[in-house]
C-alpha cells in the first residue's frame, strides 16, 4: 500500500548536502507498524527510517496520528489502556517493544517535548534538572551547569536567571514550553521528540527554537511534529506526510515541498486541504 | 406560535421553535428557591446549634448573683437563680396552698411559674437545686454578705462567712481584714498542693520503684522457677533495694502528715441562710467570692480563673466539677496517634489501588467494599477493636512481654493504642477515597512529563504525583480527624474511662504509655450529662465540654487546612 513511501527515496537523487548528512546512518526503523486504540485503528502499516543526526518533520492534518506515532517511539503510549500494537520499531537495532526492554533507559535516550506545556509544580531549577535528579545526580555544580546550559539553549535563560527558585507554574505559556524544551535536553539525550513545540510560542521565541533545532542537528536526532509548513521546510531535512493514520509520503524535505509524488501531499503542503 | 416561512425554495424550512415558555424547567427560579431554601435551612440549623453551644458554654463560668428568697411562710432560701418554667400545680398541691395563692393560680387558668435555684449545700440539704413557685415568694433580696463557695467536696456552699480559725485564733467575719480571707485561702491551697505533690508524685515514684522490684522478682521466678538460685538472688537483691525505698516512703508520709496537721488547724466556718453552720478546713475551699458584691473586674477574675481551672485541672465530684485537662489531653493524643496510623496506611492503600493494581473487576469490588466500610456502625468497630486488638493482639503481647504482671492485663485490655487503631480502621475509608480522588485528579500530562524524563514509576509517584495530590490527601485526613475526634461509641469499648488516674504520657520510663486507658471529651460529655448523680449540675459542663471539643476539632482542622492551602498555592496556575 505504501509503495509511494518506499519508492519516493529512490526516485530522487539526494543532494550532496543530504548525502553528507545522511552518512551517519539510520537510528530508528519502523516496520509495518499498526496501532489500535481499543477498536479504532490509529496507525496503518507505517514504514519509515529515521536518519541519525537529522531533523525529521511529521506533517499532516489534525488527528492523522502524528502524536500517536511519536509517542510510540518512547513508549509513552504504555500508559493507555486497551492499546494494541503490531509491527516493529527498533532503535540502533534494539527492538523497542521487545519484552523485557529497559523502557526507562530508552526514555532517557529520548527527550520529549509535549504538545501542551507540562511543567511540574516545582521551582524552575528543579524542573530543568529533573531528568538529572531521577538519574541520581547530586552534585550541585553539575546540576547548575546543566540548568544554565539547557535554559540558554532553550532561549529562556535571560528571562528566568533571576528567579530560578520561583514556581514554574508562574511562567507564561510560552515560557513554560521553552522550559519543557530545556528539561528535555537537560540530560543530553540522543533523540529529541517534539510534538508541536512552537504552537504556544510567539514568532521570536519560535525562531529562537528553530535556531536551537538547527544547532542541535547533528548531535541529536530530532523528530518534530508541526502544523507549520514553512517551519517544516525551514528546519527539517526529511519530511513525512501522514493522512488518516497512514504514511502517505516520506522523503527529503526539498522534494516533498517542491515536487512530491503524491497528489495529496501536494494539496496539503500547498494548503489546498487539511 | 407563528413561524415565518422563509422565502425561496432552496432555503430549507426552519424547525418550528418549541413554545418552551410554558415549561417549568425553562425557568431557573423554582429550583433556585428550592436550592436556596435547602441551604438556608442547613445554615439556620448549624448556626442555631453553634449559638446554643457557644452561648451556654461561654456563659457557664460567669459568676451569678445569689438571691435570698423569703417565702410566704417566712422561711428563707438562698441560691443562684437559673431558668424558669410554667407548671400546673396538682390538686394535692393546690389544697395545701393558702386562699390567696389558690386564687392567683386560678386566675392564670391553673398555671403557675416556678424558678430553679441552685441552693448548693448538698451536705446540709441533700439536694443541689430547688424549684420555687412564684406564688410562694414574698420577697427576693440580694444581700452583699452572701458568698458562693466552691469546695473540693459536696459541691458549692451558698451562705455567709462566720469565722476563720487560724491556729487556735478565731476571727469573726466582721473582724477579718479585707483580703485576709483570700490570702489565707491562697496559703491553704498551697499547702494542699504540697500534700498532693508528695502523695502523688513523690510517693507515686516510690511506689513505682517498689512495683518494679516486685515485678523483677516475679519475672525471675517465672523464668527460672521458684526456689532456683537465680530467683533467690533476685529476691535478695530486691529486698536490699526495697529497704531504702521503704524508708523514703516513711519519710515522705511523715512529711505529708505534718503538713496535713498544720492544714487542719486552719478552718473556716460558714453558715447558710437558715443559720446552720458548717466548719471545714480552709484547704477544702477552691474559690470563695461575695456573689452580690463583685465589681466587673472581680467577676472577670472569677470567670477567667474558672476557665483556667477547667482547662488545666483534673475533674472532681464525679466529673461534674473541676477541669477536663486529662480529657483534652486524651482526645488530642488519641486523634494524633490515629492520624499517624491512618495517614500512611490509607495513602499506601490508595496508591496501590489507583496506581499499581490492574483496574478491573477485583479492584472495583475492593473499592466498593472500602466505600461501604464507611457505613458500618461505629460500635461494630469498637467490638472488633476489643476482640481483635485488645484481647488477641494485646493478650499475645502480654503473654510474650509482660508475663510477670498477669493476671492483670497490660496491653490485653482497652487502651490508648487500641483506641487509636480502632479509630484508624474506622476512618481509613475516608482517607482512601479522598486519596484516590486526589491521585486521579493529577493530570496525565504531568505523569507523562516525568516518565518521559526517564523517571521510574515510583520516582514519578514520589516526586510528582504525591506532592501534587497532597492537598487532596490532607482534605481526607481532615475529614478523618474530624470524624475520629468526635467518635465516642467504639471508644467506650476500647479504652476510654470515666476517670483515668494517670495520663498516657508521664515522667516514668518509657514515658509514653500507650497501653493506658484515657479520658476523652466526647465520652466526658456523655458521662457528665447522663451518668452523673446530679444531671442539673452537670448540664453547664456538658455545654462547656462540647464547646471545647468543637474548638479542639476546629483547631486541629484549621492547622491542617492552613497546611493544605499553603500547598495548594504552590500548584495554583499562574497563567490562563
Ligand atoms: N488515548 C486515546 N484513546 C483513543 N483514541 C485516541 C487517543 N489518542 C488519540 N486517539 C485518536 O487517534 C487518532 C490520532 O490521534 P493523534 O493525537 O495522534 O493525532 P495528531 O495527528 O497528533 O493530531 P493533532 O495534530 O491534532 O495533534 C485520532 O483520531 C484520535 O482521536
Ligand atoms: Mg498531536
Amino acid at each position: 500500500m505504501d509503495a509511494a513511501a518506499t519508492t519516493t527515496r529512490d526516485a530522487f537523487e539526494p543532494t550532496e548536502y543530504h548525502q553528507a548528512k545522511s552518512s551517519q546512518g539510520e537510528i530508528i526503523e519502523i516496520k509495518d507498524f499498526n496501532l489500535w486504540y481499543g477498536q479504532a485503528q490509529a496507525l496503518h502499516d507505517v514504514n519509515m527510517t529515521i536518519e541519525k543526526g537529522m531533523v525529521t518533520a511529521l506533517i499532516g492534518p489534525s488527528g492523522c496520528g502524528k502524536s500517536t506515532l511519536l509517542r510510540c517511539l518512547n513508549r509513552m503510549n504504555d500508559l493507555i489502556d486497551n492499546l494494541k500494537i503490531k509491527g516493529r520499531m527498533t532503535m540502533d537495532g534494539m527492538d523497542i517493544y521487545a519484552p523485557g526492554v529497559d523502557v526507562i533507559g530508552l526514555r532517557k535516550r529520548m527527550g520529549m517535548v509535549f504538545q501542551k506545556p507540562n511543567p511540574f509544580p516545582k521551582s524552575i531549577f528543579e524542573n530543568v534538572v529533573y531528568p538529572l535528579r531521577v538519574d541520581g545526580v547530586r552534585d550541585r555544580r553539575e546540576l547548575e551547569e546543566a540548568c544554565r546550559r539547557s535554559l540558554e539553549a532553550a532561549a529562556l535563560w535571560d528571562e528566568v536567571k533571576e528567579r530560578l527558585e520561583d514556581n514554574a507554574l508562574g511562567l507564561s505559556g510560552g515560557q513554560q514550553q521553552r522550559l519543557c524544551i530545556a528539561r528535555a535536553i537537560a540530560s543530553d539525550p540522543d533523540v529529541l521528540l517534539m510534538d508541536e513545540p512552537c504552537s504556544a510560542l510567539d514568532p521570536i521565541a519560535t525562531s529562537r527554537i528553530e535556531e536551537l533545532i538547527d544547532e542541535l542537528r547533528g548531535t541529536y536526532t530530532i523528530i518534530i511534529v508541526t502544523h507549520n509548513m514553512q517551519q517544516a521546510a525551514r528546519i527539517s531535512q526529511n519530511t513525512a506526510f501522514m493522512y488518516l493514520g497512514r504514511l502517505i509520503e516520506y522523503g527529503q524535505t526539498e522534494v516533498m515541498f517542491t515536487s512530491p509524488f503524491q497528489r495529496r501531499t501536494q494539496d496539503y503542503v500547498t494548503g489546498r486541504f487539511g | 406560535m407563528t413561524v415565518i416561512e422563509p422565502k425561496g425554495p432552496e432555503v430549507p424550512a426552519k424547525r418550528p421553535r418549541r413554545a418552551h415558555a410554558a415549561e417549568l424547567s425553562a425557568f431557573g427560579e423554582p429550583f433556585l428557591w428550592a436550592h436556596g431554601g435547602a441551604l438556608a435551612i442547613g445554615i439556620v440549623l448549624i448556626i442555631g446549634f453553634l449559638v446554643l453551644v457557644l452561648w451556654n458554654g461561654i456563659a457557664t463560668f460567669w459568676p451569678r448573683p445569689v438571691a435570698v428568697v423569703t417565702l410566704e411562710d417566712g422561711s428563707l432560701v438562698a441560691g443562684e437563680p437559673s431558668r424558669t418554667e410554667p407548671f400546673r400545680p396538682g390538686p394535692e398541691l393546690l389544697s395545701s396552698l393558702s386562699e390567696t395563692q389558690r386564687q392567683t393560680v386560678a386566675a392564670a387558668d391553673g398555671w403557675a411559674e416556678r424558678r430553679l435555684y441552685r441552693i448548693g449545700n448538698y451536705d446540709l440539704y441533700n439536694e443541689d437545686f430547688r424549684w420555687i413557685a412564684d406564688y410562694a415568694v414574698a420577697r427576693v433580696d440580694y444581700p452583699p454578705e452572701m458568698v458562693f463557695v466552691e469546695r473540693l467536696e459536696w459541691g458549692p456552699f451558698v451562705g455567709m462567712v462566720q469565722a476563720l480559725a487560724v491556729g487556735g485564733e478565731t476571727r469573726t467575719a466582721a473582724s477579718l481584714r479585707p483580703g485576709e480571707l483570700q490570702s489565707e485561702l491562697a496559703k491553704a491551697q498551697d499547702r494542699w498542693q504540697r500534700i498532693r505533690h508528695i502523695e502523688r508524685s513523690l510517693i507515686g515514684a516510690v511506689n513505682h520503684e517498689m512495683e518494679r522490684e516486685r515485678l523483677a522478682v516475679r519475672r525471675a521466678i517465672l523464668d527460672h522457677g521458684a526456689g532456683s538460685p537465680a530467683a533467690l538472688a533476685a529476691q535478695a537483691a530486691a529486698e536490699r533495694r526495697m529497704k531504702p525505698l521503704e524508708e523514703r516512703y516513711q519519710a515522705l508520709a511523715a512529711e505529708a502528715r505534718a503538713i496535713k496537721d498544720a492544714d487542719a488547724a486552719v478552718t473556716i466556718t460558714l453558715a447558710d441562710v437558715g443559720g446552720r453552720d458548717k466548719t471545714m478546713p480552709l484547704s477544702q475551699v477552691v474559690r470563695i467570692y461575695a456573689a452580690n458584691d463583685l465589681s466587673l473586674i472581680e467577676k472577670l477574675g472569677v470567670y477567667v480563673s474558672r476557665w483556667w481551672e477547667f482547662l488545666s485541672e483534673e475533674p472532681r465530684e464525679a466529673n461534674t466539677e473541676g477541669g477536663v485537662f486529662p480529657a483534652i489531653f486524651g482526645t488530642f493524643a488519641m486523634t494524633l496517634l490515629m492520624v499517624i496510623v491512618v495517614a500512611p496506611f490509607g495513602v499506601i492503600t490508595a496508591l496501590y489501588l489507583r496506581e499499581y493494581a490492574k483496574q478491573g473487576r477485583l479492584v472495583s469490588i475492593v473499592r466498593i467494599s472500602v466505600n461501604n466500610l464507611a457505613g458500618v456502625p461505629s460500635i461494630v468497630y469498637g467490638v472488633f477493636g476489643l476482640g481483635f486488638f485488645a484481647y488477641i493482639l494485646g493478650g499475645s503481647i502480654d503473654d510474650l512481654f509482660y508475663p510477670e504482671r498477669l493476671p492483670s492485663p497490660t496491653f490485653g485490655t482497652g487502651g490508648l493504642l487500641w483506641a487509636s487503631l480502632t479509630l484508624a480502621l474506622l476512618t481509613v475509608p475516608v482517607v482512601i477515597v479522598a486519596t484516590e480522588e486526589a491521585l486521579a485528579a493529577v493530570p496525565r500530562s504531568m505523569r507523562e512529563g516525568s516518565l518521559a524524563c526517564g523517571a521510574s514509576k515510583w520516582q514519578t509517584i514520589r516526586n510528582i504525583v504525591l506532592p501534587r495530590a497532597m492537598p487532596g490527601i490532607l482534605t481526607g485526613l481532615i475529614l478523618a480527624m474530624a470524624r475520629g475526634a468526635g467518635e465516642v461509641a467504639p471508644l467506650m469499648l476500647v479504652g476510654v474511662v470515666k476517670l483515668a488516674p494517670e495520663l498516657p504520657i508521664d515522667g516514668y520510663f518509657p514515658y509514653v504509655h500507650l497501653e493506658r486507658s484515657f479520658m476523652h471529651l466526647g465520652f466526658h460529655i456523655y458521662d457528665v450529662g447522663f451518668q452523673s448523680r446530679n444531671s442539673e449540675a452537670g448540664k453547664p459542663m456538658v455545654f462547656v465540654t462540647t464547646l471545647l471539643l468543637i474548638g479542639l476539632v476546629a483547631a486541629m482542622n484549621a492547622t491542617a487546612i492552613v497546611i493544605r492551602n499553603r500547598l495548594k498555592r504552590k500548584f495554583a496556575v499562574g497563567h490562563f
